[in-house]
């Protein structure tokens, strides 16, 4: 008995040996050697942000694992160190000084949204590092960091290029006033203050201005308020749960504006886009990426398919259009530029990043002087033809036309906003 | 400035409807907390598991959300007993309930954020009916059925609840429990078994309140914390452990944001409802329906 329970033990560690030696060369083609690159961030992996950081979580283990398929970076391979800031900003300096002093890491990025990207400024800023931040608005306009780069294509002043392609649409269209309408928290409010710099610029009377606490639970009274208003446009800046809260509301009152939309964030994720249905239909809203045909870059449906079939069962957005394209390019971007530098010299990196017009699988990113993109293309898209309960429809094109910026148009505005 | 009576009406009605869903929330905090003086501070993390579970109930079998609430509140009036045994052997029975059980409720709603980020992951979550989306015209108002029903759900369990603890015999030895528990205790009843059904009572009401808030907006699992302070606040401005005092409470602020968010501006909305818990507490400490000590 005992020498039968030896043999088959001999056997299975034979067998166990032969599978290391199949596998090993699969997993890691291009032998690295060498202690891993760290790349340290925090990330909104639970609280308000928590859907989105997720799911950009999943995009940046794509990428990490995709490189070190490929030998990693100077040939050593690539890790990624990674803590939840449960998207609350107080957490997140404790969280890059552990990163920078604790765990020593090579690199840092950032987590997910305005609200916990400033917060790390400071930090990053003593250490002198590259930061890379993904979808912060107009975090620099501050603290005007040379080393800071957003990937984020909201343009060179991103509050007010963020919003540009919405007003344009109300200039062609001639309207005459604007209610604007924003959460009291980092983002909404960069939002809307670039969404009031652009309603001055042309001219437009805004009648009404005021924000609300993201908490808010019933948005019916703040739509009537507007509605007594009666204003051409609304524009609102909001978070995920507001702007379910608001687009109920609005198709339960009948909202009589005519152009209703611009910076609501949860709009684009798969599950809100599901429930909300047909009372999207009409809406016109910031977006990042569409599967319209004017936005079929290279590589981005390839990443797509290894991002909905990794994050499937894990309860993050199924398409992933909206964010986690962009955060595997924001590691493409740093990738990039640590392997043609040969270096992991911040100012080297800096330098080169400022100089460079990336290929990423979100097109073409060069960055200008202030390390926002150099030329905006903040999609402004227009929600259309949705139907019930259709997941799947989203990931047509047709259900979200691309109206502005013009160079990736694909359609043009259904007008007034409930025809 | 003219007042637009649409918009005046309207605001009110608003303001009531969100009260109502208010006294859901507040409602199990107002037994636990106001009755047993136990500081459930993972309150909140219950209804956002009976808004989970009413997600699974709805999107599983297309059960009407409010009919898998009251389906689902035996299941929670059960894991309230286990809880409060756990709470009373642990803490209460020692008399390490202030700081210890604070911190034993605080560790129970990480647990039950952390159980649903696990099983469900942290997408926002919805739930679909035919009614949500539609409003009702009466003359100049417009009422939502998003609201309409959580608030008529609300206040037929508030009512339920205040009939069965003024009228049974079971209700009156919870009041008594929170009242005189030696005196209880006398006459020969057993107050931890009294605090025990409470406890289970205020939790199972957690249940419909999770169904009301998926009702009304997307959930996520550690979005249960927008609500702590502000269900606080309307347990100890309606009185600590008086039902009507509670809905009443919910009503007031309810009111006070709407009217607020209409007239003067949405941000100002929670200052103003603060602001009135304080003034009516510096004037009338025990709250608005709370007993005089």
């Amino acid at each position: 008995m005992t020498s039968l329970f030896r043999i088959q033990r001999r056997l299975l560690l034979a067998l166990g040996l032969a599978a290391a030696l199949l596998v090993t060369p699969l997993t890691q083609a291009q032998a690295q050697s060498g202690d891993p690159i760290k790349i340290g961030f925090s990330m909104a992996l639970t609280g308000p942000l928590g859907a989105g950081g997720k799911s950009a979580l999943i995009a940046m283990q794509i990428w990490e694992k995709d490189t070190n398929a490929k030998g990693g970076l100077l040939g050593r391979p690539v890790q990624l160190v990674y803590y939840d800031d449960s998207t609350a900003p107080a957490k997140v300096p404790g969280i890059y000084t552990k990163l920078l002093n604790v765990d020593k890491v090579d690199l840092v990025v950032s987590s997910y949204g305005t609200d916990v990207i400033a917060p790390a400024m400071p930090i990053i800023m003593r250490s002198g590092k590259v930061f890379i931040s993904l979808f912060g608005l107009d975090v620099n306009s501050k603290f005007k960091y040379n080393r800071y780069f957003g990937i984020m294509p909201a343009g060179p002043d991103p509050a007010v290029d963020w919003s540009r392609g919405f007003f344009d649409l109300a200039k062609e269209k001639g309207l005459k006033t604007v209610a604007l309408a924003g959460a009291d928290a980092e983002f909404a409010q960069n939002a809307v203050k670039g969404a009031r710099k652009n309603a001055q610029n042309d001219g437009l009377d805004i009648v009404y201005d005021k924000s609300f606490p993201p908490s808010t639970a019933d948005f019916t009274p703040i739509l009537r308020a507007i509605q007594s208003t009666n204003p051409d446009i609304i524009y609102f800046g909001s978070y995920p749960p507001n702007s379910v809260g608001i687009i109920k509301a609005a198709n339960e009152l009948g909202l009589k504006a005519k152009l209703v939309g611009g910076g609501m964030v949860g709009l684009q994720f798969a599950s809100i886009m599901k429930n909300l249905g047909p009372g999207l239909n009409g809406i016109v809203n910031y977006d990042f990426w569409v599967p319209e045909p004017t936005l079929k870059f290279e590589g981005v449906e390839e990443f797509l398919g290894k991002y909905q079939a990794a994050a499937a069962g894990q309860g993050v957005d199924p398409l992933g259009h909206y964010l986690p394209p962009y955060a595997y390019a924001y590691l493409q971007v740093l990738g990039q530029a640590v392997e043609t530098t040969k270096s992991l010299d911040d100012a080297k990196l800096a330098e080169y990043i400022h100089a460079t017009t990336f290929n990423t699988v979100v097109g073409p990113v060069k960055f200008g002087a202030n390390g926002e993109w150099a030329q905006s293309r903040a999609l402004m898209v227009q929600f259309r033809g949705v139907q019930p309960n259709d997941l799947d429809q989203f990931s047509k094109s047709g259900t979200r036309v691309v109206l502005k910026p013009d160079s990736v148009k694909s359609g043009t505005i259904a007008f007034p906003y409930k025809q | 400035m003219s007042i637009d009576p649409s918009l005046l009406m309207n605001a009110v009605a608003a303001g009531i409807l969100l009260g109502g869903f208010y006294a859901a929330v507040a409602l199990g905090l107002s037994i636990t907390f106001g009755q047993l003086d136990v500081v459930n501070i993972a309150h909140p993390a219950f209804i956002v598991a009976g808004s989970y579970l009413v997600f699974a109930l709805n999107g599983g079998f297309g059960l009407d959300p409010v009919l898998a609430g009251i389906i689902l509140m035996p299941v929670f009036f059960v894991v309230g007993v286990l809880v409060y045994r756990v709470y009373y052997a642990a803490f209460e029975r020692t008399g390490r309930e202030s700081l210890a059980g604070l911190a034993f409720f605080f560790g129970l709603m990480f647990i039950i954020e952390v159980l649903f980020i696990l099983a469900y992951g942290v997408d926002y979550r919805l739930v679909e009916t035919d009614y949500i989306g539609k409003q009702i015209e009466i003359g100049l108002l417009g009422i939502p059925w998003r609201m309409l029903v959580p608030f008529c759900a609300a206040v037929v369990m508030t009512g339920g609840v205040y009939l069965f603890l003024s009228k049974t015999f079971l209700g009156r030895a919870i009041l008594a429990v929170s009242q005189d528990r030696l005196a209880l205790q006398l006459m020969g009843a057993d107050p931890i078994k009294i605090k025990q059904i409470a406890f289970g009572l205020g939790i199972a009401t957690a249940a419909l309140a999770g169904a009301l808030l998926i009702m009304i907006g997307p959930v996520e699992p550690t979005i249960g914390r927008l609500y702590i302070g502000r269900i606080f606040a309307i347990v100890v401005l309606g009185g600590m452990g008086s039902i009507p005092g509670t809905l009443i409470a919910a009503i007031i602020l309810g009111l006070a944001e709407s009217l607020v968010a209409t007239y003067i501006g949405p941000s100002w909305a929670p200052t103003v409802a603060f602001g009135i818990l304080l003034l009516t507490l510096a004037f009338r400490p025990s709250g608005l329906l709370g007993r005089q000590a």
